[in-house]
């Protein structure tokens, strides 16, 4: 596998490949990430782990942009044909709005896909289009529900939803903290590995539930200010630079404590 | 163009529509009131009401520097100086990483301070004391015709950029995953805003000028479950409020200004009750 990896590394193997090559980020005058290397191949869920504090956010936000990096980040699709920056479907942690505030599912979909102003309430095929990306989580009874009265696993469904329309190239996921039981969290793991399958898509996902991770992650990056480890759960899960920085044993046939982590 | 709507107001049996001023004073609210609900929902949603009140005090500094150096134009003069104001105070809320109600507090005292002492230089401060209150019944023919093609801009521009404030108030983050340029919505928001609230000063009066572009967005916010809901029901509390306002205050003599936001202020009581109720 390794050697394979090595061989085609420069045409990804006629996959669709995202790469992120010596990624650093400054924030003022703190380092906050620096020298951070990801090669990744679509259909692969490859899951961030780090203290608190590691950078994890601060990754998926200089990857989308939002913070000013060093390094590149480079997309090839399947055919070698696109290059360039991916298109990026984003899964916020936490939505930080008003819990009052009148605007619906809907509104929300609207505000991102329509050119018409939200108001106006879209056409019939807009309000089919947000319908249709609804069903793709199961969620298509929310539609006309307001976005404050949603529960905390509702509305990350409905973000989900929102980061597949239309289809991104790569799938960014902070996962939300707090607000999630852990059946809802099992569901929504449950979704995304249906999804990646379906539409052989790559996803970056921020976890803190070491368990779900080990069912469902395709890879494993152990971040603290840099990769510390990457490579599949159980490479990562063995190592004891994990075990170290969470301070509780996560090896293998052990009942870990995911809460905290 | 204006005798038209003279003659259909007129046509009210009421004793306060014989006054030119009266007519005037409708026209321009409803004219401008509209356009105050429309700016408050997003004001509301962003949580932004102590900023759009250093936006006002930004304005009465404009109109100060601009009542004493831009004798040719002092209104034009004004709105360039708000909207500096309003795009620097945007600028150092995003740069800066301390709280952003500390940074609004500063810049907001010190406009007002500076207002104030450019005003009262001469020692004759009284004859600007109209924009403390403001003062509706006041104003001309000529300042309605513009205050319409405002009215047609502020729209237009509404309706492009509606969207995107939207998301930008829900996510900024997700905003900017979906190419929404953030700082510049914001600046163009906070620079229409600067711009209503200056010309707007002078009938409608600096202490209460806030409170018009809040109260009916807040309470629209209480009873809407959509934005469309969102958006009727504060332009249409914003345009009653100042209908309701006008006639009360001519036969109460009071300003007109401070009654509108009073009758404003009774329609949020009103929804918060429905609110509480529901």
């Amino acid at each position: 596998m390794e050697h394979e990896h090595i061989k085609c590394a420069g045409n990804c193997c006629g996959l669709c490949c995202t790469k992120i090559e010596d990624f650093g980020v400054m924030l003022g005058h703190v380092k906050i990430i620096e020298n951070v290397n990801m090669h990744i191949h679509c259909g692969e869920l490859t899951a961030i782990i780090g203290p608190n504090g590691a950078g994890k956010s601060t990754l998926l936000k200089a990857i989308l942009g939002e913070y000013k990096h060093t390094g590149s980040l480079t997309y090839m699709d399947a055919k070698g044909e696109r290059e360039g920056s991916p298109l990026i479907g984003y899964v916020p942690q936490h939505l930080d709005f008003d819990n009052g505030t009148p605007a619906s599912v809907l509104d929300l979909f609207l505000s991102c896909n329509a050119k018409s102003p939200a108001f106006f309430r879209g056409s019939k095929k807009q309000k089919n289009r947000a319908k249709e990306s609804l069903q793709r989580v199961n969620a298509e009874h929310l539609l006309h529900k307001r976005l404050g009265v949603l529960s905390g696993g509702e509305l990350q469904r409905v973000l989900l939803a929102l980061a597949l329309d239309p289809i991104p190239d790569l799938l960014l996921l902070d996962e939300p903290v707090s607000g999630i039981d852990q059946k809802g969290l099992a569901l929504f793991y449950k979704t995304l590995s249906d999804i990646k399958t379906q539409y052989d898509l790559t996803i970056i996902l921020v976890s803190h539930d070491l368990a779900l991770i080990k069912s469902h992650a395709d890879r494993v990056m152990l971040l603290n200010k840099t990769v510390v480890c990457a490579g599949t759960p159980q490479e990562v899960f063995d190592n004891a630079k994990t075990s170290e920085l969470f301070g509780l044993p996560v090896g293998p046939g052990k009942k870990e404590d995911s809460e905290n982590a | 163009m204006l005798d038209f709507f003279y003659q259909l107001i007129g046509s009210i049996p009421f004793q306060w529509t014989e006054h030119t001023f009266m007519k005037n004073a409708l026209l321009a609210i409803v004219l401008i009131t509209p356009l105050f609900g429309l700016l408050g929902t997003m004001i509301v949603t962003n949580r932004m009401a102590f900023f759009s009140d250093s936006l006002g005090h930004g304005a009465f500094t404009g109109i100060a520097i601009g009542s004493l150096l831009g004798m040719a134009a002092p209104m034009a003069a004004a709105v360039i100086f708000s909207i500096i104001f309003a795009i620097s105070i945007t600028l150092i809320k995003h740069k800066s990483r301390s709280s952003t109600d500390t940074v609004i507090g500063v810049f907001s005292s010190l406009a007002i301070a500076l207002g104030l002492v450019l005003l009262s230089a001469g020692g004759s401060f009284n004859k600007y004391s109209s924009y403390l209150i403001g003062d509706l019944l006041n104003i001309y023919p000529s300042e309605i015709v513009s205050l319409f093609f405002f009215f047609i801009g502020v729209i237009i521009l509404w309706v492009l950029v509606f969207n995107k404030l939207l998301l930008v108030s829900i996510n900024e983050s997700l905003a900017r995953s979906r190419g929404v340029k953030t700082l510049i919505i914001e600046m163009i928001f906070t620079a229409t805003i600067a711009i209503i609230v200056t010309i707007s000063i002078q009938w409608v009066g600096i202490l209460i000028i806030n409170s018009l572009l809040v109260l009916p967005a807040a309470a629209a916010k209480n009873v809407a479950g959509n934005v469309r809901q969102y958006t009727l029901f504060s332009v249409l509390f914003a345009l009653v409020s100042g209908v309701c306002g006008l006639i009360l205050s001519y036969y109460w003599g009071t300003a007109t200004g401070a009654t509108i936001v009073i009758v404003a202020g009774i329609i949020f009581l009103l929804s918060a009750l429905i609110k509480r109720s529901r």
